[in-house]
């Protein structure tokens, strides 16, 4: 089943060291493993580590100022919080994922982000802070579940909340005809490197192309792709 | 005494075998003796540290001078300067809390300040921003709030003029030197 190209791990471990492999599983052993048919270790979480260059630019524009203001919107972990505040920097975590499943989980997800009260309600909860507060965003997938308008209206609210000249990190689905897709905790390993776990698989609000991705963006000075071998666009944005 | 049925119900049975008389001893006395707070005992409120209850609902202010162990409904705030805190998986807490260590199985919704260290365990909740030492957070744990990772406090001892300042806290570095939005405008990068 493997063929000794990776190893599913029982647990988030950005020191596994030996016991992680670069090699990202493929979309159908990924599949195997959440239908449970992976064989004999077919249920136990998968996580894998690889270079991304997203990560990499995202730390070029920051390791060097201590004492900056980082949002993680993928919710609080050890990996990130040690590597980020040993970078002298103060980090604000929310796990908007979860945010999103508290919010409108309740019936269809998507046509229930379309009712203007509990859009309104969600943006004041999880994305209500002040204009210019952050030097750095790290969106990782999250917007991917978010339904146009308020994919609109959030980056739209990320955009105020990041200073001129700041970066966010976000990363898209490559894969145009996926019903679902498997959605990782995001582990940062060091400056270059990060550790996937997966998590679960989700369906996405829509399809995300280049031209798609700029079009969202288009309020900010700059956006940048990095295609990985495990088919996530990398995108670096230049409020 | 009384309580010593239950830790032996708990205690894991790794021998079947009567053990011997001296060694039996040892095992009882240590039994007697309060066991440290550890990550398994954090569930239930150890023996000799002060404890308010799941049924309990203060509303006010907490300040104690001993480990405490809350697991009720609180509404106010919770100092304990030198001591542990413990808030137990069915505590409720709106509350600002201070304290040396913080360890948060139930929810709180409310500022943390712990001078050396927080640990969320895996069903915790909180909402609030953290101030610390240091920080420990199992999978699971909800967070939402801003960290601050304070570095301890130099000594204060006179060092010489010839080491430079960067033995200081990067905040403090922070500080002395605001940060420019036109430093990180300078690597723009090209589409």
């Amino acid at each position: 089943m493997f063929n000794g190209r990776w190893k599913p791990l029982t647990r988030a471990d950005p020191g596994g060291g030996s016991r992680v492999t670069q090699v990202p599983p493929s979309r159908q052993a990924m599949q195997a493993i959440v239908r449970g048919s992976g064989g004999r270790r077919g249920r136990e979480p998968v996580a894998y580590t690889r270079h991304s260059n997203g990560i990499e630019q995202f730390f070029d524009q920051i390791r060097s100022e201590p004492g900056l203001r980082i949002l993680d919107l993928s919710g609080a972990s050890q990996a990130n919080i040690a590597f980020i505040t040993n970078l002298g920097h103060k980090l604000y975590s929310e796990d908007l994922l979860q945010s999103l499943d508290l919010a409108f989980g309740d019936g269809d997800f998507f046509a229930n982000q379309l009712e203007p009260a509990r859009a309104a309600a969600f943006l004041a909860q999880s994305l209500n802070f002040p204009d210019e507060e952050f030097d750095g965003v790290l969106a990782w997938d999250v917007l991917e579940y978010l339904a146009p308008p308020l994919l609109a209206a959030a980056v739209e609210r990320l955009n105020r909340a990041m200073k001129p000249g700041s970066a966010l990190l976000a990363m898209f689905h490559a894969e145009e005809r996926a019903e679902a897709i498997p959605v990782y905790y995001y582990r940062i390993c060091d400056a270059s490197t990060l550790l996937l776990t997966f998590r679960q698989e989700r369906r996405p609000a829509q399809y995300f192309n280049n031209r798609a991705v700029e079009r969202l963006f288009q309020s900010c000075a700059a956006v940048k792709f990095f295609l990985t071998r495990d088919a996530l666009r990398e995108v670096i944005v230049r409020r | 005494m009384w309580n010593k049925r239950k830790e032996e119900d708990s205690a894991p049975r790794v021998a079947a075998t009567p053990a011997p008389p001296a060694e039996a001893a040892r095992e009882a006395q240590a039994a007697a003796a309060p066991a440290p707070p550890s990550r398994l005992t954090a569930l239930e409120a150890p023996r000799g540290v002060a404890a308010i209850g799941k049924s309990v609902i203060i509303k006010g202010q907490i300040l104690s001078r001993e480990d405490l162990y809350l697991d009720g409904e609180m509404e106010g705030t919770v100092e304990v300067p030198e001591h542990r805190l413990t808030i137990g998986p069915h505590a409720k807490l709106a509350a600002s809390i201070r304290a040396r260590e913080v360890v948060v199985l139930g929810a709180v919704n409310g500022n943390v300040e712990a001078s050396e260290k927080i640990d969320l365990r895996k069903d915790a909740k909180l909402v609030g921003d953290i101030k610390t030492g240091g920080i420990i957070i199992e999978d699971g744990a909800y967070f939402k709030g801003s960290i601050d990772i304070v570095k301890g406090a130099p000594e204060p001892v006179v060092r010489p003029a010839t080491i430079p300042r960067v033995a200081q806290s990067p905040y403090a570095a922070a500080a002395a030197s605001p940060v420019s939005a036109t430093n990180l405008a300078a690597g723009e990068p090209r589409r």
